[in-house]
């Protein structure tokens, strides 16, 4: 009988080798006659086994990983297609802790799945969401996507159901769907895997969020460094017009809606709601003023619904299962799962989807078993780069949104970037100035400028020059930024800043002493 | 007014034609022309702008605020090295100094022979895999090193013989 074999097809495996090693796999079966079909397959998000194959036995799937090209001859002498022992092996993948001490559900199907069969699609659960949904009709739509606590997953953590029933209630014969795909935070990638690995679940989500507010077109605004997920998003499209899951008249519900791609342009600050609607309009990504919120005036004027791929992609699993049942999940006012991307200097990276309240200790150590240098971890920027660094003290603090604001830190997308003991926490609070100068969209002083001379008093700091005078001046500058910008890239631009001056001071040569401050 | 144009100007004109009532169209206009030329020309400016009923002004407004937009033909290999915080974590900033010697290039610059140019780009969503860099549109590296690079700079200039 013929053997499947799964060989991820998502950015990250490619970037180690995975088109290489699936074509190695191909090769060597074919000349040993053994009777094979290669899956490409979602990455599982245990990225530091990348390319991770798996073998599909009678007992379940079994891992191998990271496999070059050269393993492949020794898997096929190991009988690796029957789930032999080897040394890159790593049993059952269900049972690596990595993954089996997760609670997926908005990832439940990434990496199971082969992403563009929307058989698989609807034998995984898939679809189930949409059909309560219609039964359902547009008010128990919003009602159920409110009950269940869900808050933006983007980075801001409103919450979802308040904005589904602005725009509900928005009176207009046109409304939009627009859903932000500009994951520019550095750390985070959890949006590319849902489009790359289980696109179809956004694809209903975002339909299942069309009945919902009223509105029957869509549009998915990727980043333009995405060029995996643009193919993989418009090519499940194409399926779904296919099928009847998109267009007119979905499956004889009598409900309507149409969906396209658009591609940005490289502009971190188009991941900004308003931004990207004046981009998405084909202008500049300036910022505009709030109100009116985009619920009653977004896209070419009309109410639109912007929400993240994870708040969207989370959907179908609420109407499939309930509110109840995702509310269930979490700790105080962060209900359900976040999905966590565990990055930069650690020994085993990837996607950890967890109910809020575990532990950053318990993720970086347990998880990711500490750096990957192996030296000590001296500090990890949570929440992008407008994000706090946050240290070794502090890692007992529950992942929730309060629970973070509390120590003046944010959540944000759910990315974690770890840094070992060889950081200069002065040049990262300079980087955090500098991104802000070369992403600002300029409509407002404090940020454009603020960036600016944010570099040059750092750098001033940094060659001590005249510095306590400089540490107040950074100070007052970051006060500035934060109370005067029009939004959170200029607003949150000083957690970085002054989370590295606060709880590192000797990187800026100054003592602990002077960094005292109250309030952030 | 300008020399020989070396560009299709009946590509860039279907591309404005295709997008003339689609709204926002601007921006899948840029791309559209970028697709084919690998830049948007400036002598393009003036037919995207009467294809969409824009001013010039606003034409040049956008192309000049994103990152993405060049106008300028690319090398035939630009290569792009991950800028942010995981992949500095990761020692990214040394790599950076490794690829601009072995280019002998700066960020935005473009090799005499135009076989290599050389951009920043501000993640690549490998975090976890990070040092990243990205080979023109789509081919990214993760787990970058100086060694690892070297070789993929033989490849690429192999393949260009």
């Amino acid at each position: 009988m013929t053997i499947k074999i799964y060989v991820p097809q998502d950015s990250a495996s490619l970037s180690v080798g995975a088109n290489e090693v699936a074509v190695e796999i191909e090769q060597e079966a074919h000349r040993r006659n053994e009777k094979i079909t290669i899956v490409r397959n979602g990455s599982r998000g245990l990225l530091w086994l990348e390319p991770l194959v798996e073998v599909e036995t009678p007992d379940g799937r079994v891992a191998y990983g990271p496999v070059e090209p050269s393993d492949v001859a020794g898997l096929f002498d190991a009988g690796f297609v029957s789930g032999g022992k080897h040394v890159l092996g790593h049993g059952l993948t269900e049972n690596i802790p990595f993954l089996a001490k997760q609670e997926r559900l908005t990832f439940a199907r990434v990496g199971i799945t082969s992403p563009l069969s929307i058989e698989d699609y609807i034998d995984h659960e898939g679809y189930r969401g949409l059909e309560r949904a219609i039964s359902l009709g547009s008010e128990g739509i919003v009602a159920e996507i409110g009950a269940s606590g869900l808050r933006g997953r983007g980075g801001a953590a409103g919450r979802t159901g308040k904005k589904w029933q602005e725009v509900r209630a928005s009176v207009s014969d046109v409304k939009y769907v627009v859903c932000n795909a500009d994951e520019g935070d550095s750390g985070t990638y959890s949006d590319r895997m849902i489009m790359e690995g289980d696109p179809f679940v956004l694809i209903e989500g975002m339909t299942i969020a069309g009945i919902g507010v009223g509105a029957a077109q869509g549009y998915i605004y990727l980043r333009s460094e995405y060029p995996h997920a643009f193919d993989v998003l418009n090519a499940a499209i194409k399926i779904a017009y296919e099928k009847g899951y998109l267009g007119n008249n979905i499956r004889g519900s009598g409900f309507s809606f149409d969906l396209e791609v658009r591609r940005a342009a490289g502009a971190y600050i188009c991941g900004e709601q308003t931004s990207l609607l004046e981009s998405l309009e084909g202008k500049r990504g300036l910022v505009r003023y709030r109100p009116p919120q985009p619920a009653v005036s977004g896209f070419m004027g009309k109410p639109t619904l912007v929400n993240n791929v994870i708040s969207l992609a989370t959907v179908p699993i609420i109407l499939d299962k309930g509110s109840a049942y995702y509310k269930d999940y979490g700790m105080g006012r962060s209900r359900g799962t976040l999905p966590i991307q565990l990055t930069g200097n650690v020994k085993q990276g990837g996607l950890i989807e967890r109910a809020f309240g575990v532990t950053l200790r318990e993720i970086i150590f347990e998880y990711g078993l500490g750096t990957k240098s192996g030296r000590s971890v001296r500090a990890v920027q949570v929440g992008g780069p407008l994000g706090a660094y946050i240290p070794e003290s502090q890692f007992d603090v529950p992942l929730d949104y309060e629970k973070f604001s509390d120590i003046s830190a944010v959540l944000g997308h759910g990315g974690i970037v770890v840094f070992d003991d060889t950081v200069d926490m002065a040049q990262q609070a300079r980087y955090a100035m500098e991104f802000c100068a070369i992403e600002s969209c300029g409509k407002c002083t404090p940020c454009r400028i603020g960036s600016q001379r944010g570099v040059e008093v750092i750098d001033k700091i940094i060659a001590n020059n005249s510095r306590p005078r400089q540490i107040h001046l950074l100070r007052d500058l970051c006060t500035t930024m934060i109370d005067g910008s029009l939004c959170a890239m200029g607003g949150m631009t000083p957690f970085p800043v002054l989370s590295a001056l606060n709880h590192f001071p000797e990187d800026f040569g100054a003592a602990a002493g002077d960094a005292k401050v109250a309030n952030l | 007014m300008t020399a020989q144009q070396d560009w299709d100007r009946q590509a860039v004109q279907k591309v404005i034609e295709h997008h003339q009532h689609t709204p926002g169209g601007l921006l899948p206009v840029l791309h559209g022309i970028q697709d084919i030329l690998g830049y948007v020309p400036d002598e393009a400016v003036e037919a995207i702008a009467d294809g969409l009923n824009l001013s010039r002004a606003e034409v040049h407004g956008v192309i000049s605020f994103y990152h993405y937009f060049r106008t300028s033909p690319p090398a035939k290999h630009t290569v792009h090295v991950c800028r942010a915080e995981a992949c500095q974590s990761m020692k990214a900033n040394d790599l950076v100094v490794h690829i601009k010697n072995r280019l002998g290039l700066d960020f935005h610059e473009v090799s005499e022979s135009g076989m290599f140019g050389l951009e920043p780009i501000y993640c690549l969503g490998n975090c976890s895999c990070a040092p990243a860099i990205m080979i023109d549109r789509d081919e990214i590296h993760g787990r970058m090193t100086e060694d690892k690079f070297d070789s993929l700079v033989a490849r690429l200039q192999g393949e260009g013989k």
